[in-house]
Formats: structure tokens, sequence, C-alpha cells
């Protein structure tokens, strides 16, 4: 479904990603894990297409086709989602218009008309109760005077309602309270299928226990240092990175 | 990657002011150029009486002696005033016809301002009155309206009419000495409408007027006079279009608003003059006076979504004249290209326990400049005056420019006066946010615009609301590389 082939990636000259190769097949659940500035929101931005980062090598495939050229827009209307770590404020956008406004236009790019009101409805209905967010907080300003916590949940209700390929979540859990960290994981639980995948990236082994995953990759320094089963988020758990940083500096 | 700069900017050229033709209409015209004569024959040829002809000749003398003021934010070659035609009527034009009546051609431009007037008649419960270069062309609903005892009319028509209103009413609130372009409005005004709401009637439906400038080398000098008698209620609505041309068009208008004890007027703008092209060519000048006199427990509210004209000097004002008496001011200016707005209010406390609040959103783009001017002057017998003023100002890339100058006079210790400003920029991890859900970045700019302003647009009323914010999208189309 998504393959990076060797991508390294520079913003203003200093090169952030230093050779990246990650496959990501339909139905899979990875967990990027790595110390701090290691270039995890980094890989992030650039599969979503921000030009802020240049990409100097390599590629980035979505279901075979190279998404060089492919806007940020265009990527989200072909299935990729980005679950910010830091989630932006819109003033007097509320979250409602905000994703009526999303849908449509992906809508309108496949060649589809508005969606009708009544399914709009319906579907904010159905998507707010599986997040067991109140819907008068969806008629608030986007992000604006959000809670940490409250932010990341709408995040993943954005992403409930979008419904998307492959779904890159930046640190959803740092914030959540315990139950909200329940309630969101297994909303992305219900939303996985077979023909979608989900990159978790994240600090902690806490979310990994509730949303299971095939495989878990260690960023560092802009390259993945070492990839292995759900074990290794465990290992990590228990040792940091330190003995990694020194394996890899070998 | 995303928008690449050049392919914004070629969008921008395709993208040219929607409402810029020109209907070919036989017109009557008369030469450019002012003096007695020329106010004399104005006032001839719409059949005034003879005090509503000395009025303008003394505005004329006035005019005469004055300058054009400086003070503005705004940077233009003054108009020469001896090289506009003052008066310019389709030939077509009568105002006693019918709807039924009215020329073709002109029934197109409506259409193609997006008006359907025989729409409007049935479907949406407004009244209008089209005013095309100096004449006005079409009032609807006149019936149902004069059942109330309202009068809604062409202002040439009122003055022969109701010139008991006209004469105690008109310049009592906007004198011609005013100022520059007050004088000369006074001088050679046109057309315009005519509003009189009867003590204790609430006007059932929206009154609107469409101003046009359609005929090369004219002005337009409009002037709307607007009484609301004790206890009554009136919702009223003004939209703006001109053709685009090459050469700067003058449009100096005035609006007068009379609510009397207890009378409550909203008075809603959308203004949508040619800007210029994005070489800053062109464009209309909008040097408009709007002034409003409130009686005691009286309320007026403008707002206001200027997006049109190169240079505009705007500034709606409330008289607080009666105790408790009300007066608002919700302004969106949108700037873009070259573009140039200074456009604020003046709320004038005189009454006990007036209140009044500005809300003023300015948006600037391109290399267009944006100031917002404002003052609050409470009065020395204005005991318990409250006013609020909040001012924000949205600027999109670099080369734009806001300004706010709010000037407070108090000169009485009660006097309660607040006031915030912001200034903000469109953030590009908020278009990245935006694209990444799908949004391209020109609907991002237009929902983030929206956002900002969205306290204003929430004043209009529904229908106009819905226009505004299409305005607000086409007028930034393009402003963000
Ligand atoms: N726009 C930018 N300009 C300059 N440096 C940047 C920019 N964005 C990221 N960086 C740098 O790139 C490195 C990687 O940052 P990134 O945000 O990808 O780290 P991260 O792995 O997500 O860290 P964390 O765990 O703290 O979220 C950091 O050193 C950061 O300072
Ligand atoms: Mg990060």
């Amino acid at each position: 479904m998504l393959k990076i082939k060797d991508l390294h990636a520079s913003v203003d000259d200093k090169e952030i990603l230093r050779g990246i190769n990650l496959e990501i097949k339909a139905g899979e659940v990875h967990a990027i894990m790595g110390p701090n500035g290691s270039g995890k929101s980094t890989l992030a931005s650039v599969i979503a297409g921000n030009d802020n980062f240049e990409v100097t090598q390599g590629s980035v495939e979505l279901e075979g086709e190279d998404l060089e050229d492919v806007s940020p827009e265009e990527r989200a209307h072909k299935g990729v989602f980005l679950s910010f770590q830091y989630p932006i404020e819109i003033p007097g956008v509320s979250v409602t218009n905000f994703m009526k406004t999303a849908i449509n236009e992906s809508r309108k790019a496949k060649g589809l008309e508005d969606m009708p009101a009544k399914d709009m409805l319906k579907l904010i209905r159905e998507k707010s109760e599986l997040l067991e967010i109140d819907r008068k907080f969806l008629s608030r300003s986007l992000n604006e005077g959000f809670s940490g916590g409250e932010k990341k949940r709408n995040e993943i209700f954005q992403m409930a309602m979008l419904e998307p390929k492959v779904a890159i979540l930046d640190e959803t859990d740092s914030g959540l309270d315990i139950d909200a960290l329940r309630i969101v994981a297994s909303g992305v639980n219900k939303l996985k299928s077979k023909d979608n995948a989900v990159i978790l990236i994240t600090h902690y082994q806490r979310l990994l226990e509730y949303i299971v995953p095939d495989f878990v990759h260690v960023l560092h320094n802009g390259k993945i240092v070492k990839s292995g089963g759900k074990e290794l988020a465990l290992e990590l758990e228990e040792k940091g990175y330190d003995w990694l940083k020194q394996e890899t500096a070998v | 990657m995303a928008y690449t700069e050049e392919e914004l900017k070629k969008e921008l050229e395709t993208k040219e002011y929607e409402y810029g033709f020109y209907t070919d209409i036989e017109s009557d015209t008369f030469p450019i150029g002012l003096n007695e004569e020329i106010v004399i024959a104005i006032s001839k040829k719409k059949e005034e009486p003879e005090w509503m002809t000395l009025w303008r000749l003394e505005a004329f003398r006035i005019w005469k002696s004055m300058e054009e003021p400086t003070w503005a934010n705004v940077h233009y070659d003054k108009p020469d005033f001896q090289n506009i035609s003052y008066y310019s009527a389709p030939k077509s034009a009568d105002p006693n016809k019918t709807l039924d009546d009215v020329d073709p051609d002109l029934l197109e431009m409506y259409r193609k301002l997006g008006i359907s007037v025989d729409e409007q008649k049935k479907l949406q419960n407004v009244a209008v009155d089209i005013v095309v270069d100096s004449v006005s062309v079409a009032t609807t609903f006149k019936k149902t309206l004069a059942e109330k005892g309202i009068i809604f009319m062409p202002i040439s028509e009122a003055i022969k009419e109701h010139p008991e209103l006209v004469k105690k009413y008109m310049g009592t609130v906007v004198p011609q000495k005013d100022n520059f372009y007050a004088a000369l409005n006074s001088a050679v005004f046109t057309d315009g409408s005519f509003c009189y709401i009867p003590k204790g009637v609430r006007c059932p439906m929206e009154l609107s007027t469409y101003f046009r400038i359609n005929q090369a080398g004219t002005g337009q000098f409009e002037r709307t006079l607007l009484i609301a008698d004790e206890d009554s209620y009136v919702s009223y609505l003004e939209g703006c279009t001109a053709p685009s041309r090459d050469e700067n068009q003058l449009h100096a208008a005035v609006v007068e608003l009379i609510a009397l004890d207890g009378a409550e007027i909203k008075y809603s703008t959308v203004q949508n003059w040619f800007p210029g092209n994005k070489e800053g060519k062109g464009g209309v000048f909008n040097f408009v006076t709007k002034r409003a006199i409130c009686e005691k427990n009286a309320k007026v509210s403008w707002t206001q979504v200027e997006t049109g004209s190169a240079v505009t000097w705007k500034y709606p004002s409330c008289i607080l004249k009666g105790d408790n008496s009300i007066g608002e001011f919700y302004s969106i200016a949108v700037t873009n290209n070259y573009q140039q707005a200074d456009t604020g209010t003046k709320m004038v406390h005189l009454g006990k326990n007036t209140k009044s609040t500005i809300i003023s959103k300015g948006i600037s783009a391109g290399k267009s400049q944006n100031s917002y001017r404002g003052l609050v002057q409470v009065n020395s017998r204005a005991d318990g005056a409250r006013n609020f003023s909040q001012c924000d100002s949205l600027l999109m890339g670099n080369e734009c420019g806001a300004h706010t100058f709010p000037y407070i006079e108090a000169k009485n210790k009660t006097a309660m006066i607040e006031h915030e400003a912001t200034t903000s920029k469109i953030g590009e991890d908020q278009i990245f946010y935006c694209n990444q859900r799908g949004i391209p970045t020109e609907k991002a700019i237009a929902l983030i615009v929206n956002g900002f302003s969205k306290e204003v647009l929430n004043k209009l009323p529904m229908e106009f609301a819905v226009e505004a914010q299409k305005l607000l999208e086409i007028s930034l189309e393009g402003s963000v590389g």
C-alpha cells in the first residue's frame, strides 16, 4: 500500500531524513518510535506532502503511484491522513464546517456532488458517538481553546469521518488521559480493516497495548536503525535508546 | 508539490472581476464638466422644485470653496472633476413604468448581476430598487409596502411626491458643507433611494437597492435618505457593482439615516465596485459619507462588507443624540492587489447611557493597504456612555499593510471605553492542515477568512451573508503564493 524507498529530505539544506526504507501493506499496523528530534514527524509530513521539506532523494509510493508531483490535498483525496502532533487552530471555523468542507472537497475531486446534508448529519452522529464526543463540541472553533487531549481526540474524529487508506497518527496518545486513550484506541481499532493501514508514531508502550502493531521501527538520526515485532517496543521501554544509538554508531 | 507561485499567479489572471461587463444601453449623457449650468440642468432634468435647485446651488458654491481632504491613508491621482459627466441615464428608463415594461437589455444586465428582479419579487421577501448610472430604473413591491404606509421610492420621485419629508430631513445628518465629497454630492446627486417607515410599523421585508455604474466617464452620486419614525423597524440592504474599465470612476454617495425615538434601522452594504486590475489600473474611487442620527432609545446598526473599489474612503457613523440610544458598526474590509481602503466609523455619544459597539475585520492581501480609522467621542453630558471596539487585521503575504487609527475623546468621567486590537497572518501551517484534510489552498483561504470574519458575517441577513461569503472568496482568489 505505502512504499518508501531510500527517502532523503531536508529543510533549509539541513538533512533530516537520511535514507528511509519502509513498506506497509494493507491491513498492517506499524509503530514508529525513536528519540526526540529523530525525524518521526518529518517523515509523517513528507508522506503527507508538506513542501516545507525538500525531498532530495528517494520516493514515496501509494498503491504503486509515485507521489512526487501529487499535492497534499490530492494525497488526502487518495486516502492519506495525518493526525498532527500539534493540531492547528483555525479561529471561527467550526469542526463541523471544517469536516463538511473537507468531505465535499474530496468528493468534488472525485467528480461527486456534495454530500447531502442528511447523510452528513448521520455520519457526524455515528462518528462522534464512536469517539464519545459531545456534539456541542463540534460547533466550536477548530482546535481553538481545545485542551491537549481534546485536540487529539478531535484528530481521530476527523480520521473517522474521512476514512483514509493510510492513517499516520503522530503522538496521538500524548495528552490523552487514561480513559480517553482507551476510547481513541478502540475507535482506531474499529476503523481498522484489511484494506487500510495505520502508522503509529509514539514514545510509549501503553498505546501499543491497545492498538497492537505488526511491526515496530526505531528511527534515529533520520534512519530506521532497528525493526522488529511488538516485543521490540517492550524492550525499548525497558532499556531506552542508548544501546541502539551505540549499536548504530559502530 | 502544492501550488507553485507561478500557477497561482496564472490562476489569478484568469479570475477577472465577475461583474466587469458593460451593457450597451442607449443612454442620455451630459457633456463633461461641472459649473452652475450643469447643476441647474441636472435639477431641470429631474423636474425638481425650485427649493431643491437652490439647495444644490448652495452646495455647489460651498464645494467650490473646499479642498479635497488628504488626511486619509490613501494615495491616488486626484480625479479631475471637470473631466466627468455628471448625468447619465439609460434612455429607456422611465420611473413610472412597471417592471414588466423595463427594457430587456436592462433586465439582461440585472440577470448578469445576479439580481433576478422577477425572481426576487416572487421568492424572496425583498423589495428592490435599482439605480443604474444616474437614475433609478425599477422599484419592486411598491404596492405591498404602500399598504403599510411605507414609502420606498427613488429619491428623485420623493422630492416631487413627498417634498415635506425630504425638505425636513435632507441635509440634517450630513449637511452640504460636511466635507468635500458630501458637498459635491449635494450639488450633483442624481438618484438614490428614499424610504420612510411610519410610526410603529415594522417593515415586513428587507428593502434593497442595487447601484451600478454602467456608462464610461460618468460619476455616480447617489443619495439615500431613510427615515424610521418612532418605534418603527427596517432592515435595508445595499449592493454595488461597476464594469471593469481602465480609467478610474468616481463614486461619491451620501447616506443619511434618521432613527426617531425607539426606532431601529439595520443598514447592510455589500460593496463590490470594480477594484481595478491586478496592476492597479482602473477601479472605482469610493468616497462615501454615511451617517445616522439616533434619537431617544433608537438603534442603528451599520454592517458592511467592502471588497471592491480601488480607493475606499468611508466611515458610516452614528450620532447618539438621544438618551439610551445604541450605535453599532460591523465591518469586513478586504483589499487585494493595489486596493486601498481607509474605513471605519465615528460614534458620537451625546445622550446619557448611550452605547456603541465597533467590530472591524480588515483583510489585506497582495500589495494593498487597509486602514481602520475610528473615533469614539463622549460628550461631557453623556453620563454612563459605553463603547466596545475590536479591530482585527488579517494579513496575507509580506507586501500588504494593515493599520489601525483609533481615536478616543472622552469628556465625561463616567465613560467606559474598551478597545481591543489584534493582527494575525494566515499561517502556512493552517493552509497545510487544511490541505492535509483535502481542502485546496484557495478554498482553505476562503475558509480561514470566513472564520475570521464570522462575527460580522453573522450580522448580515441570510441571503446577503451567502453572497458576501462568495464575494470574499472571489476577492481573495490567488492572493497567497
Ligand atoms: N521546519 C524546520 N526547520 C528546521 N528544523 C526542523 C524543521 N522541522 C524539523 N526540524 C528539525 O528536524 C529534526 C527532526 O524533527 P522532528 O519533528 O521530525 O522530530 P521527531 O522525531 O518528531 O521528535 P519528537 O519526538 O520530539 O516529536 C529536529 O532536529 C528538528 O529540530
Ligand atoms: Mg514529532
